[in-house]
């Protein structure tokens, strides 16, 4: 094959090794945090709540009750008091795209 | 070319690369990018996971861990107790294979190349990097002269890297007679886990309280006072275990005479013990020193915190115990685990050619056993603040558990649960 198939199928590779991934977005590198006790993506182990596929306007809801104090809590009252609220929709708006 | 030619070269990317085939784009993300971790606790176990999920599986993976499972520390104080068992606390490395595509070593690494961007494996191997991540926890510093006689490390342990030692605590406390004392004694801060030595106190003294009630715990805390969740500990000292636990703050351990469990200080009397279990002073994991990357104090090593790279050499990211760690953060394996996602994320946007995510937000949680079921926590919230170029706790996020509970408890172990499946699985 010549120069120019070479170059074309080097060209075609780099541009599929890019398309395979997109830029680490900042919002999944946030929620990747919550994953510590949450779950990876939000799929939780037993005894921690499961964040994936839920609905995004209920998660987003709870989390800014826990950062006004008007939902009993442990801990999470402390952690989401942490985030802006608009950071807050944006995770719940990563998990709500998970698969459960 | 033929196409099974073809397929070849993309196999070998450097080749393409060196034909100058993909002129930027073996940098950029191609098939050939290589990172290699060293170390598989919360940090490089998540690290290396992490890479992977953030990369689509197309950046190849290779962690290196001496020890055929993993062993929580977090958790591991339920042992010495009689609370729980090693295999609770012990996860196989198989899923991060299996699930992930992560090629799981089980060897130590010798030596580290900056220049040629090599390891060289304790078996003889050698491994090429294009990034690699660092995350071999603590090792021990050489200040204690009776440690380094023969068998004095067997006899008066440590037991702060979870695994064997964890165990011979345990049967050194139940060869105890009913009577004798256990004592314990804490390094300056910083160390790993601050909470993790008072929390051991509570655990030996609900194991005296039931098998060994005459007995007695002395936590000798070289610190001016008690460093974590204080009047949450007090508390339970006072509720649980009054008459049993005794504090002793400003107790700076110069040496041990392993043979008679005497520990000695620098300013107060010699003290003889039926267990003594010394936590010493602690620096970043060998390799770490060894490579010359523990640029502060010689003990702990400097990072960019958007990325984790080491601020002595390029393309060389530390994370965990082993980092010089910016205001307020513990040394945690919570924290580890977020240090492994934030770094994973840089890695792949570097190798992708792109910038690091420039806004690292993450939180902490700790949580304490101070009985067999009941918990406190401590929680923080950490961000970048980019003028600072350093980690910032949030003002007015994060704080203290209100009162030991059982419902922290089941929390507690919940956590464990899920940060070790974040971590592993």
């Amino acid at each position: 094959m010549g120069n120019s198939m070479k170059w074309l199928a080097a060209a075609a590779l780099c541009a599929s090794a890019i398309g395979a991934h997109a830029q680490v977005n900042q919002t999944r590198v946030w929620a990747a945090a919550c994953a510590s006790c949450h779950g990876t993506d939000g799929r939780a182990q037993p005894g921690m709540a499961a964040l994936a596929g839920r609905n995004q306007a209920e998660l987003q809801k709870i989390l800014l009750e826990y950062k006004a104090g008007t939902r009993p809590a442990t801990l999470m009252h402390q952690i989401s008091k942490g985030y802006t609220d608009e950071q807050l929709g944006q995770i719940a708006g990563y998990f709500a795209a998970q698969k459960p | 070319m033929k196409r099974r030619q073809f397929v070849q070269s993309i196999g070998a990317g450097s080749a393409l690369a060196g034909l100058g085939l993909m002129s930027g784009c073996a940098t950029t993300g191609g098939s050939s990018a290589k990172v290699v971790v060293v170390g598989g606790g919360f940090g490089g176990a998540t690290a290396a996971k992490y890479v992977r999920l953030f990369s689509n599986n197309s950046i190849d993976v290779t962690l290196i861990e001496p020890n055929a499972a993993f062993v929580s520390c977090p958790m591991s104080n339920l042992v010495v107790g009689g609370h729980s068992t090693m295999a609770e606390i012990t996860t196989p490395y198989s899923n991060l294979s299996q699930r992930h595509g992560v090629k799981v070593v089980r060897d130590m690494v010798d030596s580290i190349d900056p220049v040629k961007r090599t390891v060289k494996l304790a078996s003889g191997g050698e491994l090429p990097y294009d990034r690699l991540i660092l995350s071999p926890g603590i090792d021990f510093m050489p200040t204690l002269p009776g440690m380094a006689k023969a068998g004095a490390a067997d006899k008066v342990l440590h037991a702060w890297k979870a695994g064997p030692q964890t165990v011979a605590l345990r049967q050194q406390l139940e060869a105890l007679p009913d009577g004798g004392t256990y004592a314990i004694s804490i390094p300056l801060a910083p160390y790993r886990c601050p909470p993790g030595p008072y929390e051991r106190a509570c655990m030996v003294a609900s194991y005296f309280k039931v098998a060994k009630p005459k007995s007695k715990v002395v936590i000798f805390d070289a610190n001016d006072d008690i460093t974590s969740k204080k009047g949450l500990f007090t508390k339970a000292w006072n509720d649980h275990y009054a008459g049993m636990i005794e504090y002793r703050p400003k107790h700076k351990l110069v040496d041990v005479d392993a043979a008679t469990n005497t520990l000695k200080f620098e300013f107060n009397d010699d003290f003889k013990a039926g267990v003594a279990n010394v936590l010493p002073d602690m620096r970043a994991g060998n390799i770490a020193v060894k490579t010359g990357l523990a640029t502060a104090n010689a003990r702990w090593c400097e990072v960019d915190f958007l990325t984790f790279e080491s601020k002595a050499q390029k393309n060389i990211h530390v994370l965990g115990d082993s980092i010089q760690i910016a205001p307020a953060m513990p040394k945690s394996g919570h924290m580890a685990n977020q240090h492994g996602k934030t770094c994973a994320a840089a890695v792949v946007s570097l190798l992708q050619g792109k910038e690091a995510p420039a806004n690292p937000l993450y939180a902490n949680t700790c949580y304490s056993f101070v009985t067999a079921k009941d918990v406190v926590h401590v929680a923080s919230v950490h961000k970048y603040d980019t003028e600072k170029k350093t980690m910032v706790a949030v003002p007015g996020a994060g704080g203290l558990s209100s009162a030991a509970s059982e419902i922290e408890g089941a929390y507690a172990k919940a956590w464990a649960r899920n940060i070790w499946a974040d971590s592993l699985a």
